[in-house]
């Protein structure tokens, strides 16, 4: 395979642009996704290319247009509705919950509703409290949904080919600090990677840490540091929430006795509590010490830099969280 | 009232329409009937005295154009052709349902007929008939939306942010407001700003018609103006109907502690189906006896379906995770 890098961004505008052309049902929705490119550019030349009618810039109604996705779902298209800051996303929560992911069931079968929303998430920028938040787990407590958080532009461009092929609805979250930011290889070769297939990011043998979207990023490094001390880390990616590879999250805690769980979201009836009650389960006999969680703060998120860095999970307060289960271990 | 020499529909047509409208009123007796005995599960939202606008509506569509519906949806799935078996085994909770009983009688689909869903969410079926008309200017068939809704949902955001688009982008949608002057229990211009959905509809650029929601044949006429206009490119387009519904707000409701008699008296000289029965009489083409014989197989019909249903069974709990994926 002949590999180039592409940041975060080009891999998702790679994946939207190899779609649009295979499968003319695919239009392309969103707020100055059009004619400007996307204010993360991950549409740009997309407009050029593929005309006004497929990649359409609408009104600011997130209601309105994750509402229209729905019906044009079920009259046979595949809608990709694009939420700029995924903390709007809360305005189309009524057509997201209450239509899209129950029409399947409340029809007993009738339709489907292929519809995948793209939505970002991911704070440091500076961008206060409703330009910052993190809102994936609200979409895996639903039934009828699907959510992605890719880490890398080779998971990215491969999950999200397989969304725009998923006849459910799909939530996809991009971690606006990626876009630009991350570069990764991508095969020049079509590839898909399917839902439900967690990715082991570095081998180990000490400890698990289960991190997902930009936070694989951070666990991977504090492993690095890790390392230095003579401690191996395994990182493991679950790239989807919804569905879910529990196994290969228990089968990696039992191979190493202990987890850390990191994400962005917040802690409290989070990611991390749904993901440490999964190894809880899973693995408890082998579970040398507490699972550890590393999540955001329970506080909006604030402005000032050292208030907002303080909220996010970084390298020492995933360090610090292996070393209390390192700790916490019983004698052999 | 039309006379015979200036009858404006075809007799078939209004024959069709009072068939229709006599099954919706029949249909939501039977449920409230139903309902007494403890034979559904449940709550009902019926929709009897409202027939001439679903049917007026629908009876301007075309087999392949798409409706959405309400939480009072009873009248729009069989105004577009729906079986009165498979809804009443719905409405039951039957696996012979509609919706193999997952549904219920707020949920009532049956999508080979275009019909996309009746919606719990009062306006929440507005994004879902916009996407239809979207689909619809894309296929380039003449192929029409309706949405169907309240005077309640006038007030929600959605309808405005559909609107906009549908206006924007001259979708092929008419949004059908269906004024049955009470919003759950509450006057609807206690609740509802300005001179009504037509003047808010204009503001945006969009046509709009009230008409008698109760005269079947002012709702048609109405009703195939705009469609044939959206079917022309012409774009979406407002149909306001006042009506009223003569039960309450579902089968629990009474509906008489925030409506007189006096008022209720008034609409029910301006009932739907008395008025088409006068119009098939004096213009000939019904006898008496015909009004007779249909009322009777039309009651026979629904009288077959509840005990049917009834005998129908319950979903296998298997069922309970299917149909959460595709």
């Amino acid at each position: 395979m002949s590999m180039r890098e592409l940041t975060f961004a080009q891999a998702i505008r790679e994946a939207l642009d190899e779609e649009l052309a295979r499968d003319e049902k695919i239009v392309l929705f969103g707020e100055d996704i059009g004619a400007w490119g996307g204010v993360f550019r991950t549409t740009e030349g997309l407009y050029e290319k593929y005309g006004p009618e497929r990649v359409i810039d609408t009104p600011l109604s997130e209601e309105g247009y994750v509402g229209m996705a729905v019906g044009i779902a079920m009259t046979g298209m595949h809608p990709v509705p694009e939420i700029m800051f995924g903390d709007f996303i809360t305005l189309a929560m009524d057509q997201i919950v209450n239509q899209a992911a129950k029409m399947r069931y409340m029809t007993g079968g009738q339709v489907a509703v292929p519809i995948t929303i793209r939505a970002t998430m991911g704070g440091g920028r500076s961008s206060g409290a409703q330009h910052s938040q993190s809102w994936h787990a609200w979409f895996a407590h639903v039934p009828g949904l699907k959510v992605v958080v890719p880490s890398t532009p080779y998971d990215a461009k491969g999950l999200l080919k397989t969304a725009l092929r998923d006849p459910n609805p799909v939530l996809f979250f991009e971690d606006k600090v990626m876009y630009h930011k991350i570069k990764g290889p991508v095969p020049e070769e079509e590839y898909l990677i399917p839902f439900g297939v967690a990715d082991i990011k570095r081998e180990g043998s000490d400890v698990t840490i289960v991190a997902l979207s930009r936070m694989v990023h951070t666990a991977l490094a504090a492993a690095e540091q890790l390392a230095q001390e003579g401690i191996s880390a395994e990182v493991i990616d679950p790239r989807t929430l919804t569905p879910l590879d529990e196994e290969t999250l228990i089968q990696s805690v039992c191979k190493t006795g202990g987890a850390v769980i990191v994400d962005e979201g917040y802690q409290r009836f989070g990611v991390t509590a749904e993901l440490a009650a999964v190894i809880a389960k899973g693995a408890f006999d082998y579970l040398d010490a507490p699972i550890e969680r590393v999540a955001a703060m329970d506080v909006p998120i604030p402005f000032s830099p050292p208030l907002e860095f303080a909220t996010i999970p970084d390298e020492e307060r995933i360090i610090q969280a292996v070393h209390r289960v390192l700790e916490g271990r019983r004698p052999q | 009232m039309s006379d015979f020499k200036t009858l404006p529909v075809e007799p078939n047509l209004l024959i069709e329409m009072y068939r229709r409208m006599l099954t919706i009123r029949f249909f939501e007796e039977a449920i409230f009937d139903v309902y007494r005995k403890g034979w559904m599960p449940g709550l009902a939202h019926l929709s009897d005295g409202q027939e001439a606008t679903p049917v007026g509506v629908c009876m301007a569509l075309r087999p392949d154009d798409t409706i959405t519906s309400t939480h009072r949806g009873h009248g729009h799935i069989i105004a577009k052709g729906g079986q009165v078996e498979p809804m009443m085994a719905e409405v039951m909770g039957k696996v012979t349902g509609y919706c193999r009983g997952k549904g219920g009688e707020m949920h009532i689909a049956d999508v080979s007929l275009g019909i996309l869903g009746a919606n719990g969410i009062v306006g929440g079926g507005l994004g879902i008939a916009t996407g239809s008309a979207f689909t619809a200017k894309r296929e380039g068939k003449g192929r029409v939306s309706v949405a169907f809704f309240g005077d309640g949902a006038v007030n929600q955001g959605l309808w405005y942010e559909t609107a906009n688009i549908a206006v924007l982008w001259k979708l092929p949608l008419i949004y059908v407001c269906e004024n049955n002057q009470y919003t759950e229990f509450t006057y609807w211009k206690n609740l509802t700003a300005g001179e009504g959905l037509v003047a808010r509809a204009q503001a945006m650029g969009m046509p709009g018609i009230e008409v008698d929601g109760n005269d079947v044949v002012a709702v048609y006429q109405a009703a195939r103006q705009l469609v044939e206009a959206a079917r022309r490119g012409e774009g979406p387009a407002t149909l306001v109907c006042y009506t009223i519904r003569y039960g309450g707000h579902h089968v629990g409701d009474p509906g008489t502690a925030y409506r007189t008699k006096e008022e209720m008296d008034e609409w029910r000289k301006k009932d739907s189906i008395q008025r088409c029965e006068r119009l098939l009489v004096e213009s000939g083409i019904f006898s008496p006896q015909d009004i007779e014989t249909t009322r009777s197989e039309i009651e026979a019909r629904i009288q077959n379906a509840v005990q049917k249903a009834r005998q129908d069974p319950f979903p296998p709990v298997e069922e309970v995770s299917e149909h959460v994926y595709a």
